[in-house]
């Protein structure tokens, strides 16, 4: 018997059960004697018994599976055929999984003559314990239905009971999201120190020469495995920060003021989807436009005004191109904050002669600046995280230039470098990526609160 | 006072400096106009030239060809054409050097390479198709490998197009309509590639997320609106989905790598992974949507209904959420929509392997679309640049889809209370 199978039996079982309550409750709801009368309808008495078998059998199904692999690999292990295996682990590994492949079926034999031999081993064992869970999994639905349904009478508030599962089933729900953060907090952790403890901390953050390459032989050159995060963070904030923000701030910003405060609404219903749609281009298609259009128009642009060494790959093409994917985001930022801004203040400006573009400089303006900066960090925050377009355009070189036609290389463009090549899982450079990624993640985290707390505070300020 | 000037309105210099504040002010809301102006010239100019390059794409060239199979060393028996396994026959068959015989036969030896992949495919079919042309002289028309499409269309190596000079002086090339780009998967001659294989990925993937993204952001935004108590746990609940609709979208592939892939050992490359790991990215923005949409709900509403006797959970139910899910389904289909053209995190689970079967279940390997572009844009051959453009133009089809859709839903269904 296989879990899937004692899947279809718990919900059977669960279906089958319902139904039984439905009957047992409609038949007290007909024949009802005076003074007795049901509390819930059927339809409650149903789902309540329906709940009652299939959710804790569910949850046992769901707990047994992992359980389940891990006691099959031991029992295979511990035969004699598993005994008779290799001690390198990577042959083991490959000699388990093939032999797994075979007993599913999914393979009809394997490279190695030793997994055929696995493969029956691997039935029994997926056998023995499958049916040991699905046989527990459906005793939990018995039991559970066997207990609701003893409970279907009058006076049984099945509506409330039903409403606890929902109520749990919404709580569970909302962890989620705190079970994600704290999945990537402790992944990116747990690896962070696997790396940090072969690469000093110091090294990493302080130091100025990133060459992640490790020497295969001792007398490699140019493969020194050096560490220094250093230039990738100015990368990131060169084209993040610095460029990105000198194109989108305000082109963004007067974007915003142009569509609050002088379009005609017909020409604001137009032009507004038209920037959202804007932000609705895949970065891959930036990146490509980056890398194909406008890198070859930078490097000419820096050549003829006598940037010799301007290169293909450059911080400006993808800070431009970047620019331009941010520019919907602050103009919607910027629009929310100025809308916030209460109509008297504009009024009494305007009353005392001030012209409209006056009113906006002088006073809506500043009285819309926290939410706007706090607009402008999300925005930082969301340039120095994204990837496909520094990927495609930035280029890979690790330099502390400030010179914008050359290339810099970027902490995401290392993470995908450094994670998509052929590597062991456990050496300090595919390590390195996680710890790159953690102090990313803590950078945009720093961001995103200040500026939610800031935009918060203002939103609070006016109302 | 008499030195002030603007206190004086018959005063010249009281009306230049009102001149000069008009003009400002006319200046201003030009750079306004122009800042927009930009914004749309760029997307205008970022959609014309994926156009320009991409559309190409979309054919292909042929060259007529005269094949003559029963000289050439082919030798299949026509009876196992009708069979199921007719298609593995034909590939087995050395379909490729009777094509190189007859493109020299026809066109001299210069000609030997001008059919590739798509060639050798397109003649498979039309065996199965007509296997009389396996006893007959017959002039066909077949698509020409890369290299000479490229030549063909005006942007080739000079050998290239010295063979596509001499084959249009005997009339042999034509323009057709490919579509084998809409119905293919990947493959090492650009000619015959094609972005099915690439959609399924995509498809099953954004099944996945649906299908987990949808239902706890939907239950967790009514949980947070509706029940949740304002106390610490609230708050920090609400915190971190603020803070993960905000997270790099790099880091959820890290996170994906690191628990789906390493720790809970779920086949790389697949739809299921990939799915996951963007659920997770979606499911704040779904969250956020979903609460804006709820909160909008006026409390009369759910006071009716307390009011005559409904429970908490059926004013939520039956009331509240039937009146949100315009709302909700908005921002679905926009998160949707963004999850469908994520790239990065979807490479970190390893979807960037090359794959020229479609997937049959969320559980093969698979790539997706932007991943398929991301991964033909590195490609050396010319060719691969007018199909990346050309599978862009089909991503931004599926987004604009998507968008006008979400578009539609607010403006049909939404409700102002």
């Amino acid at each position: 018997m296989s879990l899937g199978l004692a899947l279809l039996a718990v919900l059977l079982v669960a279906a089958l059960a319902g139904g039984i309550a439905y009957r047992r409750a409609a038949a007290l709801r007909v024949g009802r004697t005076k003074g007795a009368r049901l509390n819930s309808l059927p339809i409650y008495h149903a789902l309540h018994t329906a709940l009652w078998a299939a959710l804790p059998a569910l949850l046992l199904l769901a707990a047994w599976s992992p359980v389940q692999t891990r006691l099959v690999a031991q029992s295979v292990l511990s035969s004699p055929e598993g005994k008779a295996l290799p001690d390198s682990d990577i042959q083991r590994e490959s000699i388990l999984g093939e032999a797994q492949d075979i007993a599913i079926g999914k393979i009809e034999a394997g490279f190695n003559p030793q997994s055929t031999a696995l493969a029956p081993q691997f039935t029994a064992a997926n056998n023995k314990f499958a049916t040991i869970g699905g046989g527990l999994a459906l005793l939990a639905a018995l039991a559970g239905a066997a207990f609701a349904l003893s409970r279907v009478k009058f006076e049984f508030r099945a509506r409330a009971g039903v409403e606890r599962w929902v109520m749990l089933l919404l709580m569970a729900a909302s962890t989620v999201a705190i079970l994600t953060t704290l999945g990537i907090v402790l992944s990116l952790l747990f690896e962070s120190i696997r790396f940090f403890k072969m690469v000093s901390p110091t090294e990493f953050l302080f130091g100025t020469s990133w060459s992640p390459q490790m020497a295969m032989r001792a007398d490699q050159a140019g493969s020194s495995g050096e560490f220094g995060s250093v230039p990738l963070f100015w990368g990131t904030a060169f084209i993040g920060a610095i460029i990105a923000m000198i194109v989108a701030i305000p082109l963004g910003l007067m974007s915003a003021i142009f569509l609050t405060q002088y379009a005609p609404a017909k020409v604001r219903a137009w032009l507004k989807p038209i920037l959202e749609i804007l932000a609705g281009v895949p970065t891959v298609v930036y990146g490509y436009f980056a890398a194909l259009t406008v890198a070859p128009m930078v490097r000419d642009f820096g050549i003829s005004i006598g940037v010799t060494s301007a290169s293909s790959e450059s911080a400006l093409a993808a800070g431009l191109v970047m620019g331009i994917m941010i520019i919907p985001f602050v103009s919607s930022m910027a629009d929310d904050s100025i809308a916030a801004v209460p109509q008297a203040m504009r009024d009494g400006s305007l009353a005392l002669g001030a012209t409209k573009s006056e009113t906006i400089r002088r006073v809506v303006l500043p009285a819309a600046l926290p939410g706007v900066v706090g607009g402008v960090l999300l925005a930082v925050s969301r340039a120095i995280g994204e990837t496909m377009i520094v990927v495609m355009a930035a280029g890979l070189s690790a330099s502390m230039t400030a010179n914008p036609f050359h290339a810099v290389t970027t902490v995401t463009v290392q993470i995908v470098q450094l994670l998509t090549g052929d590597q062991e899982f456990d050496s300090a450079k595919t390590l390195a990526a996680f710890a790159l990624g953690l102090l990313l993640f803590i950078i945009t985290l720093i961001l995103n609160l200040i500026a939610l707390s800031v935009v918060r505070r203002y939103r609070e300020a006016y109302e | 006072m008499s030195n002030n000037p603007a206190s004086r309105w018959t005063d010249g210099s009281m009306q230049k400096r009102v001149a000069r504040r008009y003009s400002a002010e006319r200046r201003f809301r030009a750079l306004g106009f122009l800042a927009v102006a930009m914004s749309v010239a760029v997307l205008a100019f970022l959609l014309f030239t994926m156009a320009s390059k991409g559309l190409g794409g979309f054919s292909h060239t042929e060259a007529r060809l005269q094949l003559d199979l029963p000289r050439s060393d082919v030798v299949i028996d026509p009876a196992n054409l009708t069979g199921a396994d007719a298609g593995q026959i034909v590939a087995q068959a050395n379909l490729e050097g009777a094509l190189t015989q007859a493109a020299i036969a026809t066109y001299g030896p210069t000609a030997s390479e001008i059919f590739g992949e798509s060639g050798v495919r397109e003649l498979g079919r039309k065996l199965i198709a007509d296997p009389t042309l396996l006893s007959r002289r017959a002039e066909l028309w077949l698509p020409v490998s890369g290299k000479v499409d490229v030549a063909a269309k005006g942007d080739g190596a000079p050998e290239q197009e010295a063979i596509v000079a001499a084959i249009n002086a005997k009339d042999g090339l034509r323009r057709t309509f490919n579509l084998d780009f809409l119905t293919a998967s990947d493959a090492t001659d650009p000619s015959a590639v094609g972005v099915w294989g690439a959609l399924k990925g995509s498809f099953l993937t954004i099944i996945v997320t649906m299908g987990l993204a949808f239902p706890v952001g939907v239950l967790s935004a009514l949980y947070l609106e509706e029940f949740a108590a304002r106390n610490r746990w609230t708050d920090l609940v609400e915190v971190s989905i603020n803070n993960l609709a905000a997270v790099p979208s790099i880091i959820f592939g890290l996170l994906g790598l690191a628990v789906f892939l390493n720790v809970m050992n779920l086949p790389r490359s697949a739809p299921l992974v990939g799915g996951l790991t963007l659920a997770l990215m979606t499911m704040p923005v779904i969250v956020i949507a979903g609460r804006n949409a709820i909160k909008s709900v006026p409390p009369s509403i759910r006071d009716a209904a307390l009011g005559v006797g409904a429970s908490k959970m059926q004013v939520v139910f039956h009331h509240v959420l039937p009146l949100a899910l315009p709302g909700i389904l908005t921002g679905t289909i926009i998160g949707m929509a963004r999850a469908l053209g994520e790239t990065a995190p979807l490479l970190m689970i390893g979807m960037r392997a090359f794959i020229a079967t479609p997937p049959g279940g969320i559980a093969d390997p698979a790539t997706v679309l932007p991943v398929q572009i991301f991964l033909w844009s590195d490609e050396v051959d010319r060719s691969f640049v007018e199909k990346t453009s050309a599978a862009i133009i089909v991503l931004l089809v599926f987004m604009l889809v998507m968008n006008g859709l979400a578009i539609y839903l607010r403006n049909r269904f939404e409700r102002r209370w």
